[in-house]
């Protein structure tokens, strides 16, 4: 399944549209870490609304891919962490160190405009 | 009690004189379910039922007996049973009624044999064989039906309790406060964060008072609790602060060694609040008392 | 409904496939939306073991009854190389290979009920069980 990466200005967007498979999520990754360089992003969104598992395995290749994305000089913000997801993570002992998250795009994106415009993303 | 294994039909002579019982009671029905009714109401055991509610279920739970006798099966009395509890208590009628009410029927029963085979010892004892286990099963169903609907509305009213008693309250745009009051085990740290985490979506909250005040004891597990719940709720991009931890309690988690760096606490609800507004941007801004409202929020944007 | 549901784990492809049979099933029998996370995310970790040491196993997913208790069982095998110290694997942590370690132990977290047996060169066995709660929401 192919994840969709939309560029908007300096942000790219990647929204998960369907359950992906470990090497879906990988591509995702590369993919990603790929187009910051290529555009030279500055912040980076990904939205997970639409997953109802997060496992280990999906949370660590997501932590990998914002430090990654971190190296290259952009923010990542996961975006649309169902609740129950949430509370299966933490019980699981996953906790996301280190990734920016937020409640959706919206969100994400005043959060982003905030870190690296300046602008008060929180209000 | 007499000895079990009457349940199924075992040989001829005892299926003969089953359906000989069978036909016996359904011959008698309306003479017998008279009495019964009567019999009831002398007791006083029909009070708040309704003329028509007491022929309707008098009925039924006379037929569905027989169909126990006749089958051995029990299953129809079970479902009517759990239903008649149902019923009965959201009517508030008390065990003493039900049960009551179901002894009686097996009075009448029992009586109504006496009668018939009163010339014939031999075969009122097997009848009685026949019957009693019958009887006694009926009688165990209908209690424990009762038993259990009582039981299940304990559970609902625990249930609701600790729903009240964890309220999640938004204080202002993106604010929610969580109070918590009284001990916490797992189950209700679970049920907490849940809603906790459910109504930080709906409101699109971004920042959480959790203030633990009147939580009595905390000891390593509910702080283990209570560090999951503000993991959880900045997975869904929400910061929690923690207030309200007294002097005894932070002594505890220290010497406890649980590690709550990584926690945002400030020492009372008031501090928190003061916090989450410094967090979404509001300012506090106290007005000239000869203004007329005394105290403003303002957003700084 | 069919009382049992397999899925044969050959790839990393099945890991959802198998997670989703679980979910279905859990779904059947009344589990809350945040119990059907915590199964299909513990079903997630343990066929996530098996592909990763055993390559190929097997996962089902049943019903099971015990006295008025009323939950899913899911159960989990594989003739792969086994699990050589129990204990240590069941360490939050703890990975021979490229996880995070927390596979096993935290599906035990997610579940109610958690077993594992495992034989070095024999392969391994995990069933978990998690109950319908029967409070009344």
């Amino acid at each position: 399944m192919l994840v969709p990466i939309l560029k908007q200005g300096d942000y790219l967007i990647a929204s998960i549209q369907s359950e992906l498979s470990d090497a879906d999520l990988l591509k995702l990754r590369d993919d990603l870490v790929r187009r910051v360089s290529e555009f030279r992003s500055r912040g980076v969104i990904v939205d997970v609304t639409v997953l109802d598992v997060m496992d280990s395995f999906a949370t660590r290749t997501l932590r990998s891919m914002a430090h990654m994305i971190m190296l290259r000089g952009a923010e990542t913000v996961i975006v649309g962490i169902q609740p129950e997801v949430a509370f299966s993570m933490v019980q699981l002992g996953l906790r996301l160190e280190g990734v920016t998250t937020a409640l959706d795009l919206e969100e994400g994106l005043s959060l982003l405009d905030h870190k690296i415009k300046g602008d008060n993303g929180l209000g | 009690m007499k000895k079990k294994g009457t349940n199924q039909p075992s040989n001829e002579a005892d299926t003969a004189l089953r359906q000989e019982l069978v036909e016996h009671f359904r011959e008698k029905r309306e003479l017998l379910r008279q009495q019964w009714v009567e019999q009831m109401t002398t007791k006083g055991l029909l009070a708040g039922l309704t003329r028509e509610d007491i022929e309707n279920e008098s009925i039924t739970i006379y037929d569905t007996c027989i169909v126990c006798l006749e089958t051995g099966e029990y299953e129809g009395a079970q479902t009517y049973a759990t239903r008649m509890a149902e019923r009965g208590v959201l009517r508030g009628m008390t065990t003493e009624q039900i049960i009551g009410g179901i002894l009686t029927l097996r009075d009448v029963y029992g009586r109504s044999l006496f009668e018939w085979y009163q010339q014939d010892m031999e075969r009122l004892l097997a009848a009685l064989d026949i019957y009693e286990p019958v009887a006694n099963k009926i009688l165990s169903i209908v209690a424990l039906a009762f038993v259990e609907e009582r039981e299940k509305i304990v559970r609902q009213q625990q249930e609701a309790i600790r729903e009240l008693s964890t309220p999640v309250l938004q204080v202002r745009d993106q604010m929610l406060i969580l109070p918590i009051i009284g001990v916490i085990d797992t189950h209700r740290a679970r049920q907490l964060t849940e809603q906790l985490l459910r109504t930080i979506r709906t409101n699109r909250a971004k920042v959480v008072v959790i203030d633990i005040t009147g939580v009595p004891a905390v000891d390593s597990k509910v702080a283990n609790h209570l560090v999951q719940t503000v993991d959880a709720s900045r997975l869904m991009g929400a910061t929690v602060i923690v207030t309200g931890i007294s002097p005894e309690i932070a002594q505890t988690l220290v010497t406890l060694g649980v590690d709550l760096s990584k926690m945002n606490t400030v020492g009372d609800l008031q501090g928190g609040i003061e916090e989450a507004d410094q967090l979404l941007g509001y300012r506090a801004i106290r007005i000239d008392p000869a203004s007329g409202s005394n105290h403003q929020e303002k957003k700084v944007q | 409904m069919a009382d049992r549901v397999c899925v044969q784990i050959n790839s990393e492809i099945d890991i959802v496939t198998a997670r989703q049979k679980g979910r279905d099933k859990a779904q059947q029998l009344g589990f809350s939306s945040t119990e059907l996370t915590l199964i299909a995310t513990a079903i997630s970790e343990v066929v996530r073991n098996i592909v990763e040491y055993a390559r190929r196993g097997e996962l089902c997913v049943g019903i099971v009854q015990q006295g008025d208790k009323r939950g899913i069982v899911v159960v989990a095998q594989d003739s792969g190389p086994g699990i050589p110290d129990i204990n240590l694997a069941m360490q939050d942590g703890y990975s021979t290979g490229k996880s995070l370690g927390l596979g096993l132990p935290g599906a035990k977290r997610l579940m109610d009920e958690f077993e594992i047996v495992s034989e070095v060169g024999k392969g391994t066995k995990v069933t978990m069980k998690k109950w319908v709660q029967k409070n009344v929401r």
